[in-house]
């Protein structure tokens, strides 16, 4: 990829990581600190310090209420579900070798979407809303890469996004006729408002059914960080260096797909955060794996953190996060766009 | 000592046989040009000998030992393969290019370790590209790029080194400059497998030859037995003329007009 201006100063690769982090930090303390009951980093600590040693801490009631039941589980899921979205946007670009696809366009997200519209149309649980979030992304990108496999007669890429909109225009089309069956009164309104993307209604019992499989696949893309650089490469080029492709290309998706599924099942459809952080994160440190996936998590966790303190905070009423990461993400990706036609074969 | 012996091969794709009948023999510390017109099979014969496509007839051993028997791993350990060098997505270091050598000699789930990273920074010096470990890929010459390829093979530590016209993208210096860095490695006793379209490049740093025309091999043996203006004629298909240096000795071959 191009522009590695940032990246080949050595001191700013490695203190990327860092910077990821600092501004995850930053972006919690403003999360805590805007909104009807400003919290500062310290009462959270103070009552999270409470939790753990079984004081009581000194802090107000209700901003104790705000830190563990209301904002404390928000923050948290717009961390993990920040960071799952750039995690699997990473592991997508290296995977496909294009740092231009994301969940969104491999239809990942589309069949998580369909796959949880089709549980709340059921009325069933979270867990179960998930596994079909998870088996609706697998699906849909599994169709997309067979497709794009098949089809690849002139250039393989070109084709690989084509069936991933096509896939996803399917996909919509089956979200689309879940709404039209759906309860026009009850469940209709959540599902819109849902697959626009927010997180306002977090329940601190939510966070185990989203953190489980976030840890889970960020975690096996991480102890294959060394693999997946050299999954990056062309196959055959991979397997003459003793890459068993195969096998290691299904975990990859799996568990890119987990991740997102997760976060599409708690936070409905957020775009443009698992397109465009990676590239953040290849700006500061460069595209080695190993430091890129902890950076992209960081930053997708910081950034997603920042855009829902917008959401709840520059109007009267919640704005759809969906709808922010959209005016957000398009110019970067436009910017992005035009400097791929110079740098990117 | 024969590292890699091909007898009776067919190769292609499933239900599209390229080239058949082919016998191949390697030996240590030696060069093995593969010349023929585009087209001609070259590079399918290669992926086939790398075990990157399976052989569709006859067998291949790598230091006697089948090839369909070794593992990945096993295959990567033995036979390092130079592709042509093709841009890279992604703005890898060269240092880190020449680390996923190490592919084949890392756990799964483990880090290179020190003594891989040793390797790959061995490898950057032999190739003599080292003052470029930390820039990108791609932002290196064409030059430059297949050197840090060739060094990535190295790193492997291969006894075989397989290369898919190794300058093919190269202008005329280069060419030169890294055909003599890629045949140093004949010395430590690493058998050479390259393909080239251009005679003169076999005639030139080749020890043997096997000359490949529609996948079927029209000649084989020492490139001063194997390579004449009547062979490679015949092999082209088009009228070819030979020039010798008489002090020298050394051959050159021009294109017919």
């Amino acid at each position: 990829m191009s522009g590695i201006a940032l990246a080949s100063t050595r001191a700013v690769r490695l203190g990327g990581p860092w910077l990821a982090l600092l501004a995850l930090v930053l972006a919690a303390a403003l999360a805590f600190g805007v909104g009807r009951y400003p919290v500062s980093l310290l009462d959270v600590a103070r009552v999270l310090a409470g939790r753990l040693t079984g004081h009581a801490p000194d802090v107000a009631p209700a901003v104790e209420a705000v830190i563990l039941q209301i904002r404390g589980p928000r923050i948290a899921a717009a961390i993990l579900v920040g960071a799952a979205l750039s995690v699997a946007g990473t592991a997508f670009q290296g995977l496909f070798r294009n740092p231009l696809v994301s969940p969104d366009i491999l239809g990942a997200s589309s069949g998580a979407a369909l796959g949880a519209v089709t549980g709340i149309w059921l009325s069933l649980g979270v867990l179960a809303i998930e596994g079909l979030a998870f088996a609706g992304g697998l699906g849909a990108v599994a169709c997309v890469y067979a497709l794009g496999t098949a089809l690849s007669g002139r250039d393989p890429v070109l084709v690989l996004v084509l069936a991933g909109i096509v896939i996803g225009s399917l996909l919509g089309a089956g979200v689309g006729l879940i709404k039209y069956l759906a309860d026009p009164y009850n469940q209709l309104p959540a599902m819109t408002f849902w697959l626009l993307g927010s997180l306002s209604g977090t329940h601190p019992s939510d966070l185990l059914p989203l953190a489980g499989p976030v840890i889970l696949g960020t975690g096996l893309l991480l102890l294959l960080r060394w693999r997946l650089d050299v999954l990056s490469l062309p196959d055959e080029e991979a397997r003459s260096l003793g890459l068993a492709t195969g096998p290691l290309r299904i975990a990859v998706v799996a568990a890119a797909t987990l991740v997102t599924a997760a976060s599409v099942a708690t936070a409905g459809i957020v775009g443009w955060v698992g397109l465009v952080v990676p590239h953040l994160a290849r700006f500061l440190v460069g595209p080695g794996f190993g430091r890129l996936i902890p950076t992209a998590a960081l930053l997708g966790a910081g950034t997603l953190l920042v855009i829902d303190t917008l959401a709840r905070t520059v109007a009267p009423v919640e704005v759809p996060l969906g709808i922010l990461t959209a005016f957000v993400g398009t110019p970067i990706f436009l910017w992005l766009l035009a400097r791929a036609e110079r740098d990117w074969s | 000592m024969t590292l890699l012996q091909a007898d009776a091969l067919a190769f292609g794709y499933p239900g599209r046989e390229i080239g058949r009948d082919l016998a191949l023999r390697l030996a240590a510390g030696e060069a093995l040009a593969l010349l023929g017109p585009n087209g001609g099979g070259k590079t399918t014969l290669l992926k086939t000998l790398l075990g990157l496509l399976p052989a569709l007839d006859g067998t291949i051993r790598v230091e006697g030992r089948p090839l369909a028997d070794l593992t990945a791993r096993e295959r990567a350990r033995a036979m390092a393969y130079v592709p042509q060098a093709a841009a890279s997505a992604f703005a890898f270091t060269a240092r880190a290019v020449v680390l996923m050598g190490r592919t084949s000699r890392t756990g799964l789930l483990s880090a290179p370790s020190r003594a891989d990273h040793a390797a790959a920074e061995a490898a950057l010096h032999r190739m003599g590209i080292a003052h470029l470990a930390e820039r990108p890929v791609t932002r290196l010459s064409g030059g430059e790029r297949q050197l840090v390829l060739v060094a990535r093979a190295l790193a492997q530590e291969p006894r075989i080194v397989v290369l898919d016209e190794p300058t093919a993208s190269l202008d005329f210096g280069n060419q030169g400059r890294v055909m003599a860095e890629i045949l140093r490695l004949r010395a430590d006793g690493l058998g050479l497998l390259f393909t080239t379209h251009d005679p003169n490049q076999a005639a030139r740093y080749a020890d043997r030859a096997l000359l490949l025309r529609g996948g079927r091999p029209l000649a084989a043996g020492p490139v001063a037995e194997v390579l004449d203006a009547a062979a490679l004629s015949r092999l082209y298909g088009a009228p070819v003329e030979e020039v010798r240096d008489t002090e020298s000795g050394a051959r050159a071959f021009l294109p017919g007009r």
